[in-house]
């Protein structure tokens, strides 16, 4: 009964969430909401009893990626409104026939697997971390070294991209200095 | 013997490949030289095998490669020198040897020196393959390859508007025939299995009477087109536009006895329909009359040797039509020593009056060109069949056959045909050689050709000569082992002593009747007036009659096709194709605006239209396995 | 009333198609990746719930991995903003027409 309340709940929070991230016109609005949202999907894991999974789900998000966006947002300075054009009706007509579609084959799915057998079953006794700990270093050792290696990467190529001539800070320079840079800059392009 | 063999046919070859490397070149005596001493080695080859098939000994038989062996279909390169091949090979490297050596005066002023020289003698390999083949398919090649060697011969002078017309002529009658001819082989591969001769003449006793003769009329068809009998006649006398010795090629050693040849060499064939072969003599007679009396009034030098030759060549089809295949073959010899001989005097009278062709033009040249002269006059007694040069022996030889085997009709018609002969020939000779010098008025000089050029002609003058009476003997002889060994006697020796009599007598009176009427050449208005020279100097308006009905409305037919069904239809189908896949490119091409957001849009209705199909799929699966 | 692996699905299901409307709709490029990572953490509900259901931790594997995936992209894409944007001045997707056919 409290599990039902508790899905229902969130669900409704995280489709609200969602809803205003896709279509707020504030970027700010969109970022808080999509952080709200991902702290509401951490509940579904936790009441699917993967707390590993959920707590995960808190720091890596609404921890380091919601960061992230926020320091990009404040580089591109798009806290204002967001300008978007070219909006096109057709598209509201697209989506609902293919999200019904999609929603089609997704019940078609379990119906037609329902003779699925666990390859890695859940241990009995033991802690969801311990069991996930069990078989994310035993099975799953080489895609997980092969993520971390990835995670380096992306985060040497982010440091790269972005580091770019740092050195020239837009927030130090006056108001002549940026128009001068800016003006330089659409000459090289 | 093998040696021989292969030298004989393929130093030819050798020495048109090896001119072809220079045929772009300005000239170089060279490949004259060349080619004409390999051709002599060919000459001096057949010799041998001569001497060896004389000698008693067996045909010689090789088998060089395997060209095709697919399933039941076996054809090998295989060569046959026998009596009769070799009889072929002889007369074919002669005139040829003569030819080229000739040709190396002739054309030596011509730009396309080298060119000529190589396709000459591949047009004598053509025909050595067509002759020394043991199987039909072999001498299809060498049918094949005459055809194509005598349209780059005629149509040697491209830039001429006529040369071009001519050789197209010949090429598209030749290829009308060789459907029959190809027809012909299909039939004989259909019934026999086999395309060797040795095989075909096996089974042709078993095979039924119909067959045989559809086999007979199709192969006939062929050689209908290549020694140009009516009503594929026209070509030969066009085909005078390419350059006098390949005239004499054609006309003497190859080409145009290739039909003869194929007949006599399927004689067991006609042996079998002797209702066909009648038609065939029936057809050559006809012709013999038909072109002889287009010479009588032609004004065209070559043209009238030319119509002398088709006339021949109706005798020869008699021969071999009535089953004497050795009188035809050994006509066709004589012949071909003959006519060369009056084709290269020609060339040498042309050469002279600078490339005139209209002997009323002429006149008098015995004087400057004494032995042209000579050699002609004795080229013409030979084809007259005054006794007793080679046209006596094989000529009146015909007469007597037609004679034996009582058929009147064509003896009286061969017999009027000599007598046009001799007329025409010697009207020839008399505007050439006699009368006023009349060539003054359009300012020629005459001239005697190169001496080599006459040493080269004289092995044909004395061949004409002397191959009637020297060899006929042992001629019939060797032939005869291969085929049909029937001797023509007239029985009652006073009749024979009246025909031979009287024919010599008629011959003699129609040469001095030519002699007499041309002397002087005056052109006789009132004559020119009449209907039957008219109809005579248009050729019986059979040219314009093609030209009219046949010509005319396949170009008709050919514009309809063009713009009805080409244009309308296929072209038209094309082009949409084309314009569909177009406009469609150009309908879409919005979806490559660069724009990311449409690109995601897209990506995700293919997304849509993937799961749309895959769940149709997976419904439609469960609902037929269900 | 039991809350069945329908359930989970149906919203996993919906929360993609939110995160499809936003893939669609939005032009800012920053928006577009809000609506990616929506569309990622969509599938990792329905993982996590077949993983549950069936009794399996393979489907809470795959979960990790997305997230990790997910981190590094919004690491290197943040990057490639910030270089575009030096360059261009904007993130604005209809400004992006290089790829114009």
């Amino acid at each position: 009964m409290f599990e039902t309340i508790a899905f229902y709940l969130f669900a409704l929070l995280t489709v609200v969430m969602f809803s205003i991230t896709v279509f707020t016109r504030q970027a700010l609005y969109a970022l808080t909401a999509l952080a709200a949202g991902m702290i509401f999907i951490s509940a579904f894991y936790f009441l699917l009893g993967a707390d590993f999974l959920g707590a995960v789900q808190i720091i890596v998000y609404t921890g380091a990626v919601m960061a992230l966006y926020a320091f990009g947002m404040m580089f591109f300075d798009t806290t204002r409104h967001v300008n978007e054009h070219g909006r096109s009706p057709q598209i509201v007509f697209l989506l609902s026939g293919m999200a019904a579609l999609l929603i089609v084959v997704i019940f078609v799915t379990p119906i037609v697997s329902e003779n699925v057998t666990a390859r890695y079953p859940v241990l009995e006794g033991v802690g969801n971390a311990q069991a996930v700990g069990m078989v994310l270093f035993t099975k799953y050792l080489v895609p997980f070294e092969v993520a971390a290696v990835m995670l380096l990467v992306a985060m040497v190529a982010g440091i790269v991209l972005a580091g770019k001539k740092m050195d020239k800070s837009l927030t130090l320079m006056e108001e002549e200095e940026i128009e001068l840079s800016k003006q330089s800059q659409e000459k090289a392009v | 013997m093998e040696l021989y063999l292969y030298l004989a046919l393929f130093s030819p070859l050798a020495g048109s490949l090896i001119a072809a490397l220079f045929g772009a070149q300005p000239k170089t005596l060279f490949t004259g030289l060349l080619t004409s001493s390999l051709l002599g080695l060919s000459l001096v080859s057949s010799t041998v095998l001569l001497v060896h098939i004389l000698s008693g000994g067996s045909a010689v038989h090789v088998e060089m490669m395997t060209w095709m062996a697919t399933g039941d279909l076996y054809i090998p390169f295989g060569f046959l020198v026998d009596q009769v091949s070799v009889t072929m090979m002889m007369v074919v490297t002669v005139v040829s040897t003569v030819v080229h050596v000739y040709s190396i005066g002739y054309m030596h002023h011509d730009k396309g020196f080298n060119r000529f020289f190589s396709w000459l003698s591949a047009f004598v390999f053509s025909m050595m393959v067509l002759v020394m083949s043991d199987n039909f398919a072999g001498l299809f090649i060498g049918w094949e390859g005459v055809g194509l060697c005598s349209w780059a011969l005629i149509g040697f002078w491209y830039h001429k508007e006529s040369a071009s017309w001519a050789a197209n002529e010949a090429f598209i009658m030749n290829r009308i025939a060789d459907l029959g001819m190809l027809i012909g082989l299909f039939l004989i591969y259909w019934n026999v299995g086999s395309l060797q001769y040795d095989r075909f003449f096996e089974a042709v006793t078993l095979l039924d009477q119909s067959i045989l003769v559809m086999i007979g009329i199709f192969l006939f068809i062929g050689a209908m087109g290549k020694s140009a009998q009516f009503p594929l006649h026209t070509w030969l006398a066009d085909a005078m536009e390419g350059p006098t010795p390949v005239s004499a090629l054609i006309h003497a050693a190859t080409m145009v006895t290739a039909g003869v040849y194929l007949v006599v060499r399927a004689n067991p064939l006609y042996e079998m329909i002797p209702d066909v072969g009648y038609f065939i003599a029936s057809l050559g007679a006809f012709v013999a009359m038909f072109a002889a009396s287009m010479a009588l009034v032609n004004r065209d030098m070559k043209r009238i040797i030319a119509y002398s030759t088709l006339s021949q060549l109706g005798y020869m089809f008699v021969a071999a039509g009535l089953g004497a295949y050795w009188v035809a073959l050994f006509h066709l010899m004589a012949h071909a020593f003959f006519k060369a001989l009056l084709f290269l005097g020609a060339g040498n009278v042309m050469h002279s009056m600078s490339d005139e062709l209209d002997p009323f033009k002429m006149g008098g040249l015995k004087k400057s060109m004494k032995w042209t002269w000579i050699m002609m006059t004795l080229a013409s007694v030979a084809l007259a069949g005054i006794w007793p040069l080679a046209g006596f022996f094989s000529k009146d030889l015909i007469l007597e056959v037609a004679f034996v085997e009582h058929h009147y009709v064509l003896y009286t018609v061969l017999l009027l045909t000599a007598m046009l002969t001799a007329f025409y020939s010697f009207r020839l000779i008399a505007l050439i050689f006699h009368g006023e010098e009349r060539y003054k008025e359009y300012g020629s000089h005459p001239h005697e050709a190169y001496t080599f050029m006459l040493i080269a002609m004289s092995p044909l003058a004395l061949l004409a000569v002397i191959s009637g009476f020297v060899f006929k003997g042992s001629y019939f002889d060797m032939v005869t082992a291969v085929l049909p060994a029937t001797e023509y006697h007239v029985h009652s020796p006073i009749v024979f002593w009246i025909m031979v009599i009287g024919t010599q007598l008629l011959v003699g009176l129609a040469i001095a009747f030519a002699y007499k009427k041309y002397q002087n050449a005056k052109i006789d208005k009132v004559f020119e007036e009449r209907l039957c020279y008219k109809i005579l100097r248009n050729q019986y308006y059979i040219p314009d009659f093609y030209e009219e009905y046949i010509c005319k409305p396949y170009r008709e037919l050919s514009y309809v096709a063009w713009k009805q069904l080409d244009l309308r239809i296929v072209d038209a189908t094309v082009d949409g194709i084309a314009s569909l896949l177009y406009k469609t490119g150009e309908q879409t091409h919005t979806m490559q605006n660069g724009n990311l957001s449409t690109m995601l849009r897209w990506m995700v209705a293919g997304t849509v239209l993937l799961l749309a199909l895959g769940v149709a799929f997976t419904v439609g699966y469960s609902v037929v396995a269900g | 009333m039991e809350i069945t692996l329908t359930h989970y699905l149906v919203l996993s299901t919906l929360l993609f198609a939110i995160g499809l409307i936003g893939v669609m709709r939005r032009t800012n490029l920053l928006m577009l990746f809000f609506a990616t990572e929506i569309l990622l953490n969509a599938v990792n509900i329905g993982f996590a719930a077949i993983s549950r259901y069936y009794g399996d931790l393979t489907g809470q594997m795959f979960a990790f991995f997305v997230i990790a995936i997910a981190a590094s992209e919004v690491a290197v894409g943040l990057g490639l903003l910030i270089v575009w944007f030096k360059r261009s001045g904007g993130i604005d997707l209809t400004t992006m027409t290089s790829m114009k056919g």
